[in-house]
């Protein structure tokens, strides 16, 4: 098999994956599932990497910083906000008198 | 690359797939996110163990790695869950500028040594993520109310757009011809152009969906930047959110019952995102927080419809407590969420979880629809436009044909609204003009503490 090809065929058995994975998610999860989708491509973090840290040219390396940084950003920061969101919608071990207690966090 | 490095990002890679799994199921999401967060940090440590990269500028490269990790922490520590899409928005683009850059370099550095098609995806990078860029911080203005939220059109644009795009293709096509570093630089500026014409004239309640999409772009940016730097882990992450970015796309714009061509040109065909957005004097019934609390007092069966109103004020814990209230004395309370309820869908869920309101009274749309008939109450906190009959009955209303929660059904209606301004898609509701609607004006939690401390002295 040559290369191109196999690169077409990671490309569309990922198509195929990344919809199957995702074709039973309920519409409460829409959004922290977008979020993390999100964090995920912040991947391109590796990218960034890599090339700065090949080049030998001060422009390249000024701009490749400036794309770690942004990957960073969108890695990390995606992450860590869908983690945020997750947590709220773990049930909380037996919870039922909220009135009262509930009133103390509504900071 | 040596073997170890393509078996780790093959890991990595997996461990993403089972992320996106885990984040569909509620039991699972946590630990799917957590699982792709850890793929992720062990994908960008190879670099730094990969003896012959002999990687330079390592301690720069760490600091910028710093930088950006302090900088997405606090941001999503710091974000209320108000303000959840426009966030998501902000990183969206911030990874769609890095890619566009990344593939900017590496034209730079190699480009004379690719293919036709490496550049083609070159290309496709820079333009794709200048795109997201762009779009991304005019949605993110757009939400955070930098800007106006309703559609913003000028005579040119479509011809500016059509222009800009055609000039892509052109300069994309010369790319490949011949690799110079200024057709790759005007090709990202191109892009922020583009990017910024595509989000300009979507209404505000469309918003939504173009993050998604966007967030699908930046998906398929990165893998057409894996592809030019020839890594798995970066093909396999971006087309796996590129595809079910997509789908999801597709899913929302569905629950909207829009069409996602509809969303972005629909203003430019002839202004159907648009709302009139004017203040109404027709006559409405209103009432003062006791009349409402016998009337919810005193019902059997309450919905409650919690909006994006409700998030602002800061009111769901009182609604909480309210409801809680309710149904010691024995009321039959559920909360109605309507899929695109807040500013993203499942927004709302996100906000009503954070006042922990048990997930079990939260009841999805199509479940509860047939409900409203049999109900005494409905109280609408700060929604309008997902309980507004024109969905149904108005064909000219831009959200002719979303699903709406039939509220209309129900024997009274209370609306707790701050004025008669329009809601987020800028139409007047008739639902509020109904003899059965009765309207209590102020801040929604202001109002409901009163309605809650008049409930309890009944």
């Amino acid at each position: 098999m040559s290369e191109p090809i196999v690169w077409l065929t990671i490309f569309v058995l990922s198509i195929f994956v990344g919809i199957e994975v995702i074709s039973k998610v309920s519409s409460t999860l829409h959004t922290p599932l977008m979020s993390g989708a999100n964090a995920i491509h912040g991947i391109i973090l590796l990218g960034a990497i890599l090339v700065t840290g090949t080049t030998s040219n001060n422009v390249a390396l000024a701009v490749g910083l400036v794309a770690i940084v942004l990957a960073a950003v969108n890695m990390v920061g995606g992450f860590v906000v869908t983690d945020r969101m997750l947590q709220m919608f773990v049930r909380k071990p037996v919870k039922k008198t909220a009135s009262t207690d509930g009133a103390g966090e509504t900071k | 690359m040596p073997t170890w490095v393509q078996l780790v990002f093959l890991a990595c890679g997996v461990c993403f797939i089972l992320a996106l799994k885990g984040l569909s199921g509620p039991k699972t999401a946590r630990n799917g996110n957590l699982l792709g967060a850890a793929g992720a940090v062990v994908a960008c440590a190879v670099p730094f163990f990969w003896r012959d990269l002999n990687l330079q500028h390592v301690p720069l490269i760490l600091a910028a790695i710093l930088v950006g990790t302090i900088g997405g922490v606090y941001g999503a520590r710091k974000v209320q869950m108000t303000q959840m899409p426009q966030m998501v928005a902000l990183f969206n683009g911030v990874g769609g500028g890095a890619a566009a850059l990344v593939a900017l370099l590496e034209l730079q550095e190699h480009g004379e040594f690719f293919d036709w098609f490496p550049l083609a995806a070159t290309a496709f990078t820079v333009v794709v993520g200048s795109v997201s860029f762009a779009g991304s911080v005019v949605t993110f203005a757009k939400l955070q109310e930098l800007m106006t939220s309703r559609p913003v059109v000028f005579p040119g644009l479509p011809v500016a757009f059509g222009g800009s795009f055609v000039a892509a293709v052109v300069l994309s096509v010369m790319l490949v011809n011949e690799p110079q570093m200024w057709i790759g630089i005007v090709l990202g500026l191109l892009g922020l152009v583009i990017g910024l014409l595509l989000v300009l004239p979507v209404g505000g309640a469309d918003v939504p969906i173009v993050i998604s999409l966007l967030n699908a772009f930046t998906g398929l940016t990165v893998a057409a930047g894996g592809y030019v730097l020839s890594n798995t882990v970066l093909l396999i992450a971006g087309t796996l959110v590129g595809a079910s970015g997509t789908f999801l796309t597709l899913l929302m714009a569905n629950a909207m019952g829009r069409s996602v061509a509809n969303i972005l040109f629909g203003a430019l065909k002839g202004g159907s995102t648009l709302g009139g957005g004017e203040v109404s004097d027709r006559p409405v019934k209103s009432a003062g927080p006791e009349d409402i609390a016998i009337l919810l007092g005193y019902a059997e069966r309450v919905i409650v419809v919690p909006g994006y109103g409700l998030a602002v004020a800061q009111a769901q814990h009182t609604l909480r407590e309210l409801v809680d209230v309710l149904i010691a004395r024995g009321t039959h309370v559920d909360y109605a969420i309507h899929p695109v309820a807040g500013r993203m869908p499942g927004h709302m869920n996100v906000l009503l979880a954070e006042a922990q309101v048990p997930y079990e009274q939260l009841i999805e749309m199509d479940e509860i629809n047939s409900e409203f008939k049999q109900t005494d109450v409905v109280l609408v906190v700060g929604a309008n436009d997902v309980v507004n009959p024109a969905a149904r009955t108005t064909p000219s209303a831009p959200i002719y044909g979303m699903p709406i929660l039939n509220a209309d059904e129900a024997k009274q209606v209370v609306f707790l609204k701050r004025s008669m301004r329009p809601g987020f898609a800028g139409i007047e509701n008739e639902l509020l003009f109904e003899p059965s609607t009765t309207l209590l004006f102020g801040d929604a939690k202001e109002t409901l503490g009163k309605v809650l401390a008049a409930v309890k002295a009944l």
